[in-house]
Formats: C-alpha cells, sequence, structure tokens
C-alpha cells in the first residue's frame, strides 16, 4: 500500500528513463540526501564524524568501485589496497606539488591517475578469468605496496617511509589534516560520495552499464551480439579504480591525515572492501552503502556495547568482536546470499502488497 | 525550528557535565593497549606493568595525591586505524580528559603527533614514534624520553667500537641491519648511513615485511655475506624467527643486537640455549626485586586486581610498562605542583613533564633504586638523558641483565638529523618552533 507504483503514469520518455522511476524510490533517495546533509552533521559529534561516518562514507566510495567491476562487470579484483594507495600517493605529490589546484580538482586527478594504473593491471583480463584474475590482481596489489615502500620518489624521500597530507583549505575551511573540522570534512565527502554515487547509478543503466553486465553474464555470448570485451573490460578497470583512487585520495588525506604504506593499504583493505560488496550486494549501489556500512559500524558498534555498556574487558570484547562479525558473515551469506541490497529488495516486494498480500 | 535544535544541542552538551559534576574528580588516563593481534605476546606484558603500576598507586596511596586514577583501556590491535578510534573515543572522557595517550606503535603516534596540539593532550612515546619529536621547539605536545632510536644507533655503534677495541678499528668491518619494513624499521636507518660515512664501517640493509614470518632469504643472505655485527629493528614474531634463524646459520649471538624491542623474554626463549649470548638496548633493569614490584604484588595481586599473570611480574617489557606508568605519574605530580590544583587537564600535564626531573633519589623514593637513569627534560629536549645500555640473555639462568655502562648516544650524528628532519616536518605543516630560554 505505501510502496505502490499504481497511478503512477509515465507521459514522456524523460520520465520513463528517470533514474528512479518509481516515486517512493525518489523521496526515500531525497529522504536521505536531507538526512545526510541536514540531520547527521547537526546531530552527531565529533567522534561520531571522525571515527564513524568518515570512514563509512571513504569506504563506501571504495566498494563503489570495487562493485562496478567485480558487481557490474564480473571481474573479481584483489588489488583494492593497491589501487587505493595509487590514489593516495598520488594526491600527495599533487597536494605537495600543486596546492594552487584546490583539494576537489586534486581528488579528481588522483583518481584519473589510479584510473590509468588500474587499466594497465586490467589488461591480464582480456586473456585470464576468474581465480587467475583474482590472483593476477593480487599482484598488482603486492607491487604497488612494494613500489610505494621502496621507491623514495613516491613519499618524498621522508626518512621513514611515511607521508603526511599538508593542510589545504577550500572556502577558508582547513579540510585535510588534524586542524580541519570534522563538519567540514564531513560534508566534503558526503558531497564527493553523493555525487559519485549518482554518477555510479546512471553509468550502471546506461549502455556502458548494460555491456558490463553482459560480459559479467557470458562473456562469449556478449561479444557475439557485439560487446567490445577490451572497451568493456577495460573501462569497467578504468571507471572502477577512479572510484577506489579517489576513496584512497580521501582516506589518505580527510581521514588518516599521514599513512604507510604497507600498513594502511595492505591486503587486508583489498579483503575488506570485498567482504564489503559481497555482504552488501553485488551489481548494486545501495549494496555498496549497505556493506561498508555493516563493516565499519558493526564492529565499533560492538566494541561500544560491549565495553561501554556492560564493562567488558577490552581485549576479551576485541575477541568477541572477531567472533561475532565473523559470525554475522557467515549467518548473512546463508540467509541471503545475494547480500543486503536484496534484502532491501525483498522489503519492497512485501511493502508492495501490505496489507493484502496474496 | 533553529531554536528547538539550539536547545536540543544544548541539552546533549549539558548531559555529560550534569553527569560528572556527581562524582569525585578523576584522573583519565586511557591505554592504548594490544593484547591481540599478531604483536599481542609483546603488548600484553607493556599494558600490564603499566596498569599494575597505575593501579598500585590508586590501591596503595588513593591515587596521586589523593586524586584517583581512571584507567581507560581500549584495545588498538597495533593497528593504525583502530588506535586512531580508540583516540577519539577516549579523548573527551570524564572531566579532565584525556590526560595522556602512550600510542605504543609508531603509525598511531605519527597519527596522534599532528592532534595532539589541536587536542591540547601531550603525548608520550617512551622511546619510539617519531625521533624528531626530541625537538620540543617544534614539537612542544610530544615526549620520546629517555632515549631515542637514534641515539640508541649511535650507542650500537659504540659498544661494537668498544668490543673491536676503539672506534678507529669500525673501518672496513661489515654491519647489517635487520629491520622491519615499516615507518618503525627505517627510524634508524639515516643516523646508521651517517655514523657509516663517518667511522668507513659498511652498512648493509635488511628489510623483513610484516609480520616477519618469513626470514630465510635474509639470513641467507648473512650466510653469504658474513657481517661482523648484525643489528635488528624487530618487533612481535619477527625477533623470534629472526633469533631462531640466526642459531640456525651459528651467527654468533654476541655479535647480534636487538633493539630495545627485539629483547624480551618472548623474543629469546623459543631459540632455547642458542638465543645464550644474545644483545639488545635496554634504558632498565629486568626484574622483579624492587620494593615497587613487592607493592605491586601486595596491593594489587593479593586483592585480585592484577591485569596479568603473577609470575610474569619483572620481565623486560612488563618493567617497560612500569617505568613508562612510573614517569607519567611523576609528570602528573609535577603538573599538579606547578598549577596549585590537583584537577589537572591534559595542557596541564604537558607542563608537568616539561619539568620532569626524576632522579636517582627520587627513584629511591618510588621504590625504583637503580631502576633506570635519571631523566630531566627541558624545553628545547625531550628526549631526556638518551642514554643506552646494552643487556644481554642468559639462556641457562633464562635472565637478561645490564652488561654495559649506560652510553651517551653520539650528539653530533643524531643533533644534526634532528633538527634537519623536524624543520622539514615545521616548514611542511607550517610550525613556527617556539623559542626556548
Amino acid at each position: 500500500m505505501i510502496y505502490r507504483e499504481t497511478g503512477q503514469f509515465k507521459a514522456n520518455y524523460a520520465d520513463d528513463q528517470a533514474l528512479f522511476p518509481i516515486a517512493q524510490d525518489r523521496y526515500v533517495v531525497i529522504a536521505a540526501l536531507i538526512v545526510a546533509f541536514g540531520v547527521v552533521p547537526m546531530v552527531l559529534n565529533q567522534y561520531w564524524l571522525n571515527a564513524i561516518m568518515l570512514p563509512f562514507l571513504i569506504y563506501s566510495l571504495a566498494a563503489l568501485g570495487l562493485n562496478i567491476l567485480t558487481g557490474y562487470c564480473g571481474q573479481v579484483s584483489l588489488g583494492t589496497g593497491g589501487f587505493m594507495a595509487v590514489g593516495a600517493f598520488a594526491v600527495y605529490k599533487l597536494m605537495v606539488a600543486f596546492p594552487e589546484l584546490g583539494f576537489i580538482p586534486l581528488v579528481i586527478l588522483s583518481g584519473l591517475i589510479t584510473a590509468a594504473v588500474g587499466s594497465l593491471f586490467g589488461l591480464p583480463s582480456l586473456r585470464i578469468k576468474g581465480f587467475y584474475l583474482a590472483v593476477a590482481t593480487l599482484a598488482s596489489q603486492f607491487f604497488l605496496i612494494w613500489l610505494f615502500n621502496k621507491v623514495g620518489w613516491f613519499f618524498n624521500y621522508n626518512a621513514t617511509g611515511m607521508i603526511t597530507s599538508p593542510p589545504m583549505t577550500m572556502f577558508g575551511v582547513i579540510i585535510t589534516g588534524p586542524e580541519g573540522s570534522p563538519m567540514a570534512k564531513y560534508f566534503l565527502v558526503a558531497t564527493i560520495v553523493a555525487v559519485f554515487a549518482l554518477v555510479a547509478k546512471n553509468i550502471a543503466r546506461g549502455r556502458i552499464g548494460r555491456n558490463w553486465m553482459a560480459i559479467r553474464d557470458m562473456d562469449i555470448a556478449a561479444e557475439l551480439i557485439g560487446v567490445r570485451p577490451l572497451i568493456a573490460k577495460l573501462s569497467a578497470f578504468a571507471v572502477s579504480s577512479f572510484y577506489i583512487g579517489m576513496a584512497g585520495a580521501l582516506y589518505f588525506a580527510v581521514w588518516l591525515g599521514s599513512a604507510e604504506p604497507t600498513e594502511a593499504f595492505d591486503i587486508n583493505q583489498s579483503f575488506l572492501v570485498l567482504f564489503m560488496i559481497i555482504i552488501g550486494g553485488l551489481g548494486s549501489v545501495l549494496g555498496s552503502f549497505l556493506g561498508a556500512g555493516f563493516l565499519v559500524l558493526m564492529p565499533i558498534l560492538l566494541k561500544n556495547i560491549l565495553v561501554d555498556g556492560f564493562g567488558t574487558d577490552s581485549a576479551l570484547a576485541a575477541h568477541i568482536e572477531i567472533m561475532t562479525v565473523g559470525a554475522l558473515i557467515i549467518i548473512f551469506l546463508i540467509v541471503e546470499p545475494h547480500g543486503l541490497a536484496r534484502l532491501w529488495r525483498i522489503a519492497k516486494e512485501k511493502l508492495r502488497l501490505w496489507p493484502f498480500p496474496y | 525550528m533553529k531554536s528547538i535544535t539550539k536547545t536540543l544541542v544544548a541539552a546533549l552538551l549539558a548531559v555529560p557535565l550534569l553527569g560528572g559534576t556527581v562524582s569525585a574528580y578523576e584522573l583519565t588516563i586511557p591505554t592504548l593497549d594490544y593484547r591481540t593481534g599478531p604483536y599481542a605476546p609483546n603488548g600484553i606484558p607493556f599494558a600490564n606493568g603499566f596498569s599494575d603500576y597505575l593501579t598500585m598507586l590508586n590501591e596503595r596511596d588513593g591515587g596521586i595525591n589523593d586524586t584517583k586514577i581512571n584507567l581507560v583501556p581500549c584495545e588498538t590491535a597495533y593497528n593504525t586505524k583502530r588506535g586512531v578510534e580508540c583516540y577519539e573515543n577516549t579523548k573527551g572522557q570524564g572531566d579532565s580528559g584525556a590526560l595522556v595517550y602512550q600510542p605504543l606503535s609508531t603509525g598511531i603516534t605519527y597519527q596522534l603527533i599532528p592532534k595532539s596540539s589541536v587536542d591540547r593532550i601531550p603525548i608520550f612515546s617512551m622511546g619510539y614514534g617519531r625521533t624528531s619529536a626530541a625537538n620540543g621547539k617544534v614539537f612542544p605536545w610530544v615526549f620520546n624520553f629517555p632515549a631515542t632510536y637514534w641515539s640508541q644507533a649511535t650507542v650500537f655503534v659504540q659498544y661494537i667500537a668498544d668490543k673491536e677495541g676503539g672506534m678507529d678499528k669500525l673501518k672496513g668491518k661489515k654491519i647489517a641491519l635487520v629491520y622491519h619494513n615499516s615507518a618503525y624499521g627505517k627510524e634508524p636507518i639515516r643516523t646508521l648511513e651517517s655514523a657509516a660515512a663517518k667511522f668507513g664501517f659498511e652498512l648493509m640493509l635488511l628489510p623483513v615485511d610484516h609480520p616477519g614470518q618469513e626470514q630465510k632469504a635474509t639470513w641467507l643472505q648473512i650466510r653469504k655475506e658474513r657481517p661482523d655485527w648484525v643489528m635488528m629493528w624487530g618487533w612481535g614474531v619477527m625477533n623470534q624467527v629472526a633469533i631462531k634463524e640466526a642459531a640456525s646459520i651459528r651467527f654468533p649471538m654476541d655479535h647480534f643486537i636487538g633493539v630495545w624491542w627485539s629483547g624480551s623474554e618472548n623474543d629469546v626463549i623459543p631459540a632455547g640455549d642458542k638465543a645464550d649470548g644474545y644483545l639488545s638496548g635496554a634504558f632498565h633493569q629486568p626484574g622483579d626485586n624492587f620494593p615497587a614490584h613487592d607493592d605491586i604484588k601486595k596491593h594489587v595481586y593479593d586483592k585480585g586486581k592484577g591485569h596479568g599473570e603473577r609470575d610474569r611480574i619483572g620481565e623486560v617489557l612488563y618493567n617497560r610498562g612500569l617505568v613508562a606508568a612510573m614517569w607519567t605519574s611523576e609528570a602528573v605530580r609535577k603538573a599538579m605542583e606547578i598549577h596549585g590544583t590537583n584537577k589537572i587537564k591534559g595542557v596541564h600535564l604537558r607542563d608537568g613533564f616539561e619539568a620532569l626531573d626524576v632522579d636517582e633519589a627520587r627513584l629511591k623514593e618510588l621504590g625504583l633504586p637503580n631502576f633506570t637513569i635519571p631523566v630531566k627534560i627541558t624545553c628545547d629536549n625531550h628526549e631526556g638523558p638518551g642514554k643506552v645500555a646494552l643487556q644481554q640473555w642468559d639462556a641457562k639462568a633464562k635472565k637478561w641483565s645490564i652488561v654495559s655502562k649506560f652510553y651517551d648516544p653520539l650528539r653530533d650524528i643524531t643533533g644534526p638529523l634532528i633538527a634537519e628532519d623536524s624543520a622539514q616536518y615545521a616548514k611542511e605543516n607550517n610550525v613556527v618552533p617556539r623559542i626556548c630560554n
């Protein structure tokens, strides 16, 4: 009853091709945006903004990127951590060399650099598939981290190999490093994530996205109907790496402020983002957000409940947290192998029939 | 609408303030422990020593100057992101707010250094973290006494020279550095490179990737190149593996020196008798035969409030946690004295650290005679004495003991490096060095 499109007539092509053709979807998205930009910064304190919302949004962007490659185009990648490192080191070098360009152009530029690197590492995907491709991207993960740890030019010959983001301002407000206000950082990241989530949604339903999905579902058939695998696969690698590179740039410059390649971008990052899209839902923009939310919020929530709520010993709480998150992942995968996004779709179906299911 | 939100925000802000006035003023000291993860075997004894000493002060003396200490543990698993989350979570707790942070990992320290001056909470990175933070003019909020990695590296060079028969004998010698391939492990490289240029020895760099379980290739190279001495900047499981590998290629243990994070019972016991004679840096005594340890057993463990196992009191890393807690509590005392109030905050404690002066007489009063070196901090020198000794493992007695004098660092090597590195930090982050008089 609540969620029913009966009576919503589309009188022209523009309406029919709208991003969210059903009015209720539109309202939900608008409401989410109002909450994200109007309510969240008003009610959340510094701890929530800094320690929870920023990583949630940044990981959402990374998950969105990987979802484009793995969820939409069907190419498994374990190189996310390495590509995030490319974005981070690119933005670092750019911030030091051209601070006058402004922060957002630099983030986009570092996304483009990552896209170039990603396409390069995407080349093997034309020949190899599935697990073998995963191994090839795994190699890129190790190679990139090794490179950034080894070659002094990338970290400006710092004695310890760490990169530290210099303070950057936007509209006179500091947005990187520790002096940046959490509110400004949140607005910046939320804006970038919102804009590029809409872009992703648009790409995915258009010609390019359909090409990707054709390749994902059956590449030989796709080739026969005229999809060019070279273009489709490489564009997926490029767009995906563009998103992941931007996420890496924000992760380093806005959230962490300083990073060392071996720890901040290690293989665990790649797995974490992969788990996010598997739990959230492959091939779904919403799923990227849900997965990131699940894996970023759940451990912190559990920790806070156990330590602050029940006064559990902090080490014991850490062990319980590892076990619970692991168990929850398994439960979710058994109960709903298509991810959290699928649960949302089922809920929508139910709502459509409610209160008179047949 | 706007006024409603304002009232709501005001109400939310007022809640913790109202809650706080009921209880007595407590000194909130968060501990960023890591009792889980790959480095837990080393993190646990340190965390126990630190927490036990402060609990002992609470139980025996009712805190510091009758003000209770409120320990707030937060588990980091030695992971930088979790460490930052812990910092954000704990920095505002209690009436005092977090007084001081012991980040306990080079990665977390680097994250917290720029935050410390913004949030006005001092960082006490005892002998680790960013070495150039020794320059108090650029880093007023960071303290890394009693000695830095760079000082330690020069002390090792001096020890080697002593064993070889003089500084001039270093010429032509080959020294290898086996290091954890991270910011932490890379710290001593520049110092050793300067020393190598100055004294004419050859430096061999051998990185080991996290977590350090795989070192076959590293030690094969050592076997092939036969360096005269090996130094190690390792942590966690890497130490045990390195010592075992060294034993298996029959590298002489008394020519193998670990940094002070590579010299605890955990590191040498797995190698058994073969680890006998292994050396490491130290700035405090091992063992539990000090009056302070007796007090911990009596006031903490007898009441069942101990954080660890009773028979592990006095291990090297336990004592390191203890000495960190001792210096922290002394700084709190000093801050109370300077500001004439027991209700200190982080900003006051910074002054306490900067005026810290724990000499031998004071150590005796604290029940830790000859336990460590006297420390005196000044406005421009946050490293303090910088003295380091070497301790050696006796595999039969299963005991560490200090076997050398406390060497002074070669300040003519470390000084210019500290000045250069801190100047670079100041330039990159628009810090204007303060004037110390």
